[in-house]
């Protein structure tokens, strides 16, 4: 389905706007996960989970203890041998800094200035809603897609770790236990809140995306800035702006395996997170709103 | 140009349209410029205004400390510690298990070791003398030490290892950090208050938010000059008497060396679940029993462990002065120094990793080098002693004339 034709499709449906902003998302949620490029992108992050699995299992099939006995690796790599449901938070945690965020950047960054190189986004435009409403829209979609592949990525994770090891009673970090289901819970939070975790990224890729009228350099730029992000972020002699760093609190799902839930962390990165999404969000609306549209 | 978006009209290129477009553009920065403000403001009025609280002597409030008898609390802290030592975050890590005993990564000390450096979060619940919790949060991991009963266990996340002693009901500081670690506030201020004699100035320096709670501030000075010890602060929690914060400030200034205080604080009975603890699944247990007989073991074959093994059973250790400018003496073994250069004990840059980290110093003593962090500076001569204090260079310098 083409831009144009979705545009006509989703027009004539919607007698008012607010149902017309719907017809659209749900149209530009159709067009995005129909896409091969899609589908390939979730593809490659539910084969990760299952990568680790297998790889864990080769390496205790004799029966030794699981992981790297000093703590090496992703973290909860030495717990997925005793319970399955820690394949979730392994895989989460080693998609967490590269492929998730590559995946969304490609969404995100190709999400305007694509239509603008496909020259589809002047006849969205025709559409009378306006381009607020359209980056709205697009945001919105990509946010769907930041959860869509998450929850890919864990579900795969929770598949594979049923399949090829013990599930039941959840050891904490803190070591404390809970029950399988509230450890079913705890996944889901943990899943939510790495999706959240990318908002910021996901609005600074739109922004981005604005910029340009390629697609391509558009997703180049996007991972280029979270490349850039993460590796401020390791530099010891800049811990003075670490704490405005997107990537700086990812790794803040793990405190929901605490006992108490540690929330200090999870809070920031939610606040960082909703700053920037207001910043680059209203920047990306800045610039959409002002951008001669031609080609 | 193509009329393209019904809300925005053709006229894009009329001065006044434009300028009211470009003003667009403001929006981003003004949500920029908020939030800086707000991160940067926010923190200053909340901390603007000290406690009203009524005065109180140094004595009044050392005997509320004395006197305050909370038996259960739960809370955050976060310690923070920057001793000066080169960059040791790594390197303690890497070492400080394999020098500990070659066992467990979940044994206390050298978990508690990290603490020597860096910030940390901690998480401490008590409920009375027999259930104590402490947690060091770390990334996607965490160290738990919980101390029930007789049973103190240590469970090491990120490695699943859980190591487990078994104390006689009499000794229960078994489940408490070693000597020498900063811990709660409560164990770092009943250490400064000990150290308190005629040498010590004691004081009440105010009053303070910690925690969200009024607390006041007991200031500990040496009245000694040569200590690197400026002053070491403890701010009293005004209603219970518990110690909230401690902060040890080096007499050389700039950033606290040891900053340690509860973020969170709450006097309610802990959850009786955070108190026990039974092995995960899978999880390697060791015994403290069977680590000490493993270290004894494999201790003859590694030389390291020689090495630790010789400096145990030193001999004599001599404190040189008292109060905050005490030093210690010790004779190392066999009366070696520094291996000389080329003697082979030790590769080149071995030898000058060392030089780098000591300045050379001579005395009536002889000559040696001088080991400093912010806190404590050691002097290793060349004919094999060490002075050890929380002193200055010159006063180890001192110390270490008038020994000779």
């Amino acid at each position: 389905m083409s831009q144009a034709e979705r545009t006509a499709l989703a027009a004539p449906r919607t007698p008012g706007r607010a149902l017309w902003t719907l017809g659209l998302l749900r149209s530009e949620l159709t067009v995005m996960f129909r896409r091969w490029r899609t589908l390939a992108l979730l593809g490659v992050l539910a084969a990760v989970p299952v990568l680790i699995g297998i790889a864990v299992r080769i390496e205790t099939g004799d029966g030794s203890r699981g992981g790297p006995g000093d703590g090496g690796g992703p973290a909860f790599l030495s717990q997925v041998t005793n319970n399955g449901l820690f394949l979730v938070f392994a895989a989460l945690s080693a998609t967490l800094p590269v492929f998730l965020p590559m995946a969304v950047g490609v969404i995100a960054g190709d999400s305007v200035a694509g239509e603008a190189s496909g020259g589809t986004l002047r006849y969205l435009l025709v559409a009378p809603a306006g381009r607020t409403r359209l980056l709205l829209t697009k945001y919105a979609s990509v946010l769907v897609f930041c959860l869509a592949a998450t929850l890919v990525v864990a579900a795969s994770a929770l598949a594979v770790g049923a399949l090829l090891f013990p599930v039941g009673e959840v050891t904490t970090i803190s070591g404390t236990r809970i029950g399988f289901g509230e450890g079913m819970l705890r996944a889901l939070c943990v899943a939510v809140a790495v999706a959240a975790s990318l908002i910021g990224f996901a609005a600074l890729g739109l922004f981005v995306s604005t910029l340009t009228n390629s697609g391509i350099a558009a997703m180049a730029a996007t991972v280029g800035v979270l490349i850039t992000a993460q590796i401020l972020d390791t530099m010891p002699q800049l811990d003075a702006i670490h704490p405005y760093l997107f990537p700086h609190y990812w790794l803040s799902f793990t405190d929901l395996l605490r006992e108490p839930v540690y929330w200090d962390e999870l809070v920031r990165n939610l606040g960082l997170q909703a700053l920037y999404a207001a910043v680059f969000g209203s920047a990306a609306w800045a610039r959409l709103t002002t951008k001669d549209i031609g080609v | 140009m193509a009329p393209n978006d019904s809300a925005e009209t053709s006229e894009a290129t009329g001065t006044v349209v434009g300028r009211r477009k470009a003003a667009r553009y403001i929006v981003p920065f003004a949500v920029a410029g908020v939030a800086a403000a707000t991160i940067g403001l926010v923190p200053a009025l909340a901390n603007s205004g000290d406690p009203d609280l009524p005065d109180i002597t140094a004595q009044e409030l050392i005997e509320k400390i004395a006197a305050s008898d909370e038996q259960q609390l739960s809370g955050t802290v976060k310690v923070t510690t920057d001793l000066g030592i080169p960059s040791l975050g790594g390197l303690a890590g890497s070492f400080a298990p394999d020098a500990g005993s070659g066992g467990s990564s979940a044994e206390p000390e050298s978990k508690l070791m990290e603490l020597a450096s860096g910030t940390h979060t901690l998480r401490v619940a008590v409920d009375g003398p027999d259930k104590q919790r402490l947690s060091v949060l770390g990334e996607g991991s965490e160290y738990s030490l919980v101390h029930h009963g007789d049973d103190v266990w240590g469970y090491d996340s990120a490695s699943n290892e859980v190591y487990h002693a078994e104390s006689d009901g009499n000794e229960h500081a078994a489940g408490k950090a070693p000597e020498g670690v900063p811990g709660t506030p409560k164990e770092l201020a009943e250490k400064a208050l000990a150290a308190a004699d005629d040498t010590t100035s004691v004081t009440v320096g105010g009053t303070a938010q910690v925690a969200g709670r009024d607390a006041y501030k007991l200031v500990i000075k040496p009245k000694q000059s040569g200590s690197t010890i400026g002053s070491v602060t403890v701010a009293v929690d005004a209603s219970t008497g518990v110690p909230l914060k401690f902060t040890l400030a080096p007499s050389s200034g700039g950033k606290a060396a040891v900053d340690a205080g509860f973020t969170q604080v709450d006097f309610a009975k802990p959850d009786a679940s955070s108190f026990s603890f039974t092995p995960p699944k899978g999880a390697k247990v060791t015994e403290a029993d069977e680590l000490e007989a493993e270290a004894g073991k494999n201790g003859a074959a590694d030389t390291a462990h020689k090495d630790l093994g010789a400096l145990e059973d030193f001999q004599g250790l001599n404190v040189i002065g008292k109060g905050w400018s005490a030093v210690a003496e010790i004779a190392l073994p066999g009366g070696a120094g520094l291996p000389a250069q080329g003697s082979g004990d030790m590769p080149a840059q071995a030898q000058q990793f060392l030089d780098a980290l000591g300045d050379k110093v001579t005395g009536d003593f002889g000559s040696g080098t001088v080991f400093k962090t912010r806190l404590v500076n050691a002097l290793l001569t060349d004919d094999g002693k060490v002075y050890v204090g929380a002193v200055t260079k010159d006063a180890l310098v001192k110390a270490a004339d008038a020994a000779e």
